[in-house]
């Protein structure tokens, strides 16, 4: 779809838009509809169109798969750590109101903190498996 | 009272297309009608007022997972054979029995939205009336799944991340024999 001028204005014009989307899924989901598993979603939407119309290779250098498996450890590694860090603080595991003075304070940073882990994991886990599934066609 | 004939036109619209998706032999106007059928589910969940769930819905069953299959379709054929001709009865009789048992179960369930229903009266009541005081965030879905659920959400995550790991497993390898062999 190289030479498809339309798509390719429209696509660039779209795809900050959704990102922006996505990180205001991501970091308002306390107060509105959503939280990480969307966000992460959206966001990988946005480079999954980045994939279809300017070429699988380009999006790859964009986001290396290996970056990407990276991070998909790195989120779960993100929302597990929190619950052993509440546990070191001595609560429970993943029991937010001991990470800062205030309960409601602990709970807000803690769910703030596994919406993040929840939304890296899950917008790379999505971006690999469409690259892989892609890569597949590949001459 | 709109309710009601926006709900009769989103469900008689998902019966039509479910009846298409098994009549089409083309795979990508079946891919197209399964992201159709995901977003006018979307729509019924956000008339039941379920937003979170109509959300991720329309993100992944009508986005991700149309791009998911289109990326299949491309590896596979792009029509379906036709099945082998049989005799319908005995599946129809099938279905119809379990139909006919599934609504007779329904006869018995608390009516939709009823506040005293047992499904409502267990953890229910303690999210809806602390869950505001004790997490201070005003998402009740947001405090139920990161906050009183956790536990289940870091389930779901690994969940992902473990798909992810199998399809790389499964269909990553061929890249990096690839390279292997560039190398040499």
């Amino acid at each position: 779809m190289k030479h498809n001028l339309i798509l390719r204005v429209i696509a660039k014009f779209l795809i900050p838009i959704i990102v922006l989307f996505a990180l205001y899924v991501q970091f308002h989901g306390d107060y509105s509809p959503g939280g990480g598993f969307q966000a992460g979603v959206i966001f990988s939407a946005a480079f999954i169109l980045y994939a279809i119309v300017f070429g699988l290779d380009t999006a790859e250098r964009v986001v290396p798969p290996r970056v990407l498996q990276i991070l998909a450890s790195i989120g779960v590694l993100i929302y597990a750590g929190t619950g052993f860090v509440t546990l070191f603080l001595g609560g429970n595991f993943l029991d937010y109101n001991v990470l800062a003075e205030q309960p409601v304070a602990g709970q807000h940073l803690g769910i703030l903190i596994i919406e993040l882990g929840v939304g890296i994991t899950v917008s790379s886990v999505m971006l690999l498996i469409f690259f892989t599934f892609a890569g597949r066609n590949r001459p | 009272m709109i309710d009601i004939l926006i709900d009769i036109i989103l469900l008689s619209f998902l019966a039509i297309i479910a009846i298409a998706i098994i009549r089409t032999r083309s795979l990508l106007a079946v891919i197209m009608l399964f992201s159709i059928f995901s977003l006018l589910s979307a729509g019924l969940f956000m008339v039941l007022d379920a937003s979170d769930v109509a959300f991720t819905e329309a993100a992944v069953g009508a986005g991700i997972s149309t791009v998911l299959m289109l990326a299949t379709l491309a590896l596979t054929k792009s029509y379906e054979e036709k099945p082998s001709s049989h005799r319908p009865w005995i599946p129809l009789l099938v279905v119809s029995v379990t139909a006919a048992f599934l609504v007779y179960g329904t006869i018995d369930m608390p009516p939709f939205g009823d506040p005293n229903a047992p499904a409502h009266q267990h953890v229910a009541p303690r999210y809806i009336e602390q869950g505001a005081k004790e997490t201070g965030v005003p998402n009740l879905v947001t405090a139920v799944l990161a906050s009183y659920r956790g536990f289940d959400t870091l389930g779901e995550v690994t969940v992902v991340f473990t798909a992810g790991i199998g399809v790389l497993l499964l269909l990553g390898g061929r890249q990096r024999r690839k390279k292997k062999k560039e190398k040499r």
